[in-house]
């Protein structure tokens, strides 16, 4: 298992977020983690990546348990995370945001360059020198992406990639994807579009108030409308 | 004219220390958002270890190397302070970061004493600049053209630093949003020490660089972050290059203000002040922060009205508290006077901090404007003393009026650092306008009447008018005009859009806060007799901050309890130590670390906990706790 998380519960304060979440992924897989806003997607990342101060629970990174250990940790363990909101640093160049993602190769991990991913995003290569508060929103897509590839992660935590982006450049976001599958990252996609998500993931969760309540393959779930109806909207 | 193009030199030469230090503390804010008061203090430090040095070694090279050694050993003392302090309270309210390191402050001052004594030091000349160069008749040091120059180069290398290395990067990243740097695997506590390492060798660089100008003594740090603090509001705070255009403002200013207004040359520099704050709140170059982080940010418990036991039982005790006469000598009543007086102060803070959320750094600027109202009536005007008690806090209120409506504009550490400018400008004021003021001598000779003579007969003239105004603060917290008060300060937008005028709540607040404070200081001016400059100087007014913090900001009581408790303190360890910065120093420091709820906090949660309505909700609050 490249991720497994068990009896994930969370907290915001006094409110109690996560209930008992667990998640596996395996190795070079595309999980989907489906759910409508504010059904604890993106809490679960965060939590996974030590955002969330009030976490409880078994983490294991390649088998190693990152429950207690500070985002920074993990993330040089080889665990990428891009937030939803993209935080690209809009005072920092295109070239500088890929520095600050800048890390070490890591070995059975792939590599990046920024000429790998000028290659990944051809629109990043065309505007090097541009600051990231002066750039569209799925550029900002792109480079809060490629941002965290430059850490040469073996898993990217991806939260809500296709959210408000238009039609041709989620074919792009697509297409980013596989090629990271295929280049041997493992992902997690957070996504409230099913279609999306059936695109290009193997298998998929869905949450729904801080508990997940479904596991299985796209298959499975295309088997049971109920469930989709109940839990997604469409 | 070539004697104003000299004195533009002048003002271009003071301009890079300040230049220096003023970056160090935006750089540190930048990144940490950590207002560091302790920046006066490394640049002292710097000042005092390069004279050591310098003295020591022979020779250009000992001289310049002695200049950069003292600048990196300081830096080295940041790295341990941010070790062992900063990182224990990046996660507290912005307050407790001020206060913690204005603690550091005061220790530091009592440990260059004990290192160096108390005179001031004349340092070496530099070696290759200790001539002067003649400009159409007029002399300009030499080592101040080389100052000139160094101004533009450090901005430039710091420039280089922030746009071509990865450490740049990273820093200018982190100012933006720290925790998604965190999130691309950078280790932020590292960063966090270097960036305070490179601040703070800024600050003691600027004040090595000053020996050869100026005699090292123990207040120069109050002095630099006063006008250190003038620039960053200026200049915007987290810019270098506004730090740079403010720097060379402000000393340009001073330099050309002894000329037009030589008593009270202050004034030029803060009229320049009031202008871009009208204009741009966040000054030239900086950046519209985001609402800033409430004050109180631990675990509130919900304020209530005394119920009618508790009122009986504050009565009682105010009935104990005057029959002290009965029982006690004339020393033990003044100390009980000014313990009243004080109490009236702290709990006019503590009503514009905690019930309004305005942390003022320059409360004592009213007080002190209260006791001078006082000795201008009776000593100039004649008037009786129950006139002069009741007029002379106005000049508080006015004060606060003026003050106030440019305070209000701002919030957070910017609130802070401009009260506490405003509040050094009312003190130079005082103390430099001798004709009328008296200068650091003081207006004397100030004695109560024959009715509130005696030590008991004032001592229950404090207590009643204490008595008196803490109970109007309460009511006006709990009445209407606090309950909006108490929204803007919880969230300010949500205020506004239900129809309050924020602004106009919050500067009424502050009037309120300065009359009281006033009537503190107008009492005062009668029990020691005198008014004296400090009685508006900075330290009153961190007295007064630590006076409501170890009561608990987040009670309504604490600042009594806190008054009470801290001037006891106070005047105990005056009478037992010389050091009693130091101690002072510690003692805040460990308030900020390990207490910051407070006496009066403490002991609620105590009582909340035992009334905790789950066992399972009280541990929850504890790990909460456990985890900020």
């Amino acid at each position: 298992m490249k991720l497994s998380v068990s009896n994930l519960n969370s907290h915001y304060g006094p409110a109690h977020i996560l209930f008992d979440i667990g998640l596996e992924v395996g190795e070079g897989e595309v999980v989907a983690l489906l759910g409508r806003n504010g059904a604890g997607k993106s809490t679960t990342f965060r939590s996974i990546v030590g955002l969330v101060a009030l976490r409880e629970g078994q983490i294991l990174f390649e088998g190693k348990d990152i429950s207690t250990a500070p985002t920074h940790e993990i993330v040089r363990s080889g665990l990428g995370y891009v937030p939803e909101e993209r935080r690209i640093f809009t005072d920092l160049t295109v070239e500088e945001n890929l520095e600050v993602g800048r890390q070490k190769p890591r070995p059975g991990a792939p590599q990046w360059t920024r000429e790998k991913l000028y290659k990944l995003f051809p629109n990043l290569g065309e505007m090097k020198n541009r600051p990231g508060g002066r750039m569209s929103g799925g550029e900002q897509q792109m480079l809060t992406i490629a941002r965290t590839l430059m850490g040469n992660p073996s898993l990217v935590l991806l939260d809500e990639p296709s959210e408000g982006l238009s039609p041709k450049i989620v074919e792009q976001m697509v297409d980013a994807i596989l090629t990271m599958k295929k280049e041997g990252v493992s992902l997690v996609v957070s996504e409230q579009n099913l279609h999306f998500a059936k695109l290009i993931s193997d298998r998929a969760y869905i949450i729904e108030r801080g508990r997940i309540c479904f596991a299985g393959t796209m298959a499975e779930l295309d088997a049971r409308p109920d469930i989709r109806d109940a839990h997604l909207s469409i | 004219m070539a004697f104003y193009f000299v004195q533009f030199l002048t003002g271009l030469a003071s301009a890079a220390s300040l230049f220096l230090v003023a970056s160090g503390l935006s750089i540190i804010f930048g990144v940490t958002r950590i207002v560091n008061f302790a920046h006066g203090a490394f640049y002292m430090l710097g000042a005092y270890v390069a004279f050591s040095l310098t003295e020591r070694l022979s020779g250009p090279l000992g001289f310049w190397g002695g200049i950069v050694v003292a600048a990196l050993a300081v830096a080295v003392i940041g790295v341990l302070v941010e070790i062992v302090l900063l990182r224990r309270i990046y996660h507290a309210p912005e307050l407790f970061q001020l206060l913690g390191t204005f603690g550091l402050t005061l220790m530091v001052e009592d440990l260059v004493v004990l290192i160096w004594g108390p005179d001031d030091l004349v340092g070496r000349r530099a070696p290759g600049f200790k001539g002067a160069v003649d400009f159409f008749g007029q002399n300009i040091p030499s080592y101040d053209l080389f100052l000139i120059a160094l101004g533009p180069i450090v901005l430039g290398a710091l420039w280089l630093l922030f746009q071509r290395t990865r450490w740049g990067i990273l820093v200018r990243a982190a100012t933006q949003d720290r925790d998604m740097v965190a999130a691309l695997g950078v280790n932020q506590k590292w960063l966090f020490t270097s960036v305070f390492a490179v601040g703070v060798f800024l600050a003691a660089l600027g004040g090595a660089l000053q020996i050869p100008r100026d005699a090292v003594h123990h207040a120069m740090d109050l002095r630099i972050i006063v006008e250190v603090f003038v620039v960053v509001v200026i200049g915007g705070l987290g810019s270098i290059l506004g730090a740079f255009v403010a720097a060379v403002l402000v000393s340009e200013l001073n330099a050309f203000g002894i000329l037009i207004f030589p008593t009270i040359s202050l004034i030029l520099v803060f009229l320049v002040m009031a202008v871009v704050l009208v204009v741009r709140p966040w000054g030239l170059f900086g950046r519209k922060e985001a609402p800033a982080r409430r004050t109180p940010g631990l675990t509130v418990i919900p304020w209530r009205p005394l119920s009618s036991v508790e009122r009986l039982a504050s009565l009682v005790a105010l009935a104990f508290a005057a029959m002290l006469p009965f029982v006690a000598g004339n020393y033990a009543l003044t100390v009980g006077s000014e313990i009243a007086i004080f109490v009236i102060f702290a709990a006019s803070l503590h009503f514009l901090m905690a019930v309004g959320g305005l942390a003022s750094f320059g409360h004592a600027a009213y007080f002190g404007l209260g006791a001078y109202g006082v000795a201008f009536l009776a000593k100039m005007a004649g008037l009786p003393m129950i006139a002069c008690l009741l007029l002379g806090p106005l000049l508080g209120a006015a004060g606060a009026a003026v003050f106030g409506a440019f305070a209000v504009q701002l919030s957070g550490v910017y609130f802070a650092m401009l009260t506490l400018a405003f509040a050094q400008i009312v003190w130079s004021i005082a103390f430099q306008w001798v004709a009328v003021t008296g200068g650091d001598n003081g207006i004397l000779g100030l004695w109560p009447e024959k009715w509130a003579a005696s030590p008991s007969h004032f001592y229950w003239l404090a207590l009643g008018v204490s008595a008196f105004v803490v109970s109007v603060l309460r009511l006006i917290t709990f009445s209407p005009f606090g309950y909006a008060l108490r929204g803007m300060r919880d969230s300010p937008l949500r205020s506004e859009s239900i129809g309050i005028n924020g602004k106009r709540i919050q500067w009424t607040a502050f009037i309120i806060a300065g009359t009281t404070a006033g009537i503190g200081g107008a009492l005062f001016a009668y029990l020691k007799g005198s008014v004296f400059p400090d009685n508006m100087g900075i330290s009153l007014s961190v007295d007064a901050l630590v006076m409501v913090l170890l009561g608990g900001v987040e009670t309504v009581p604490g600042a009594i309890f806190g008054a009470i408790v801290y001037k006891a303190l106070n005047i105990w360890l005056v009478s037992q130590t010389d050091w009693s910065k130091l101690v002072l120093g510690i003692f805040i420091v460990l308030i900020v670390v390990v207490f910051p709820k407070g006496i009066v906090g403490v002991v609620e949660s105590i009582m909340h906990r035992r009334r905790a309505v789950a066992p399972k909700a009280a541990a929850l609050s504890a790990k909460m706790e456990g985890a900020q």
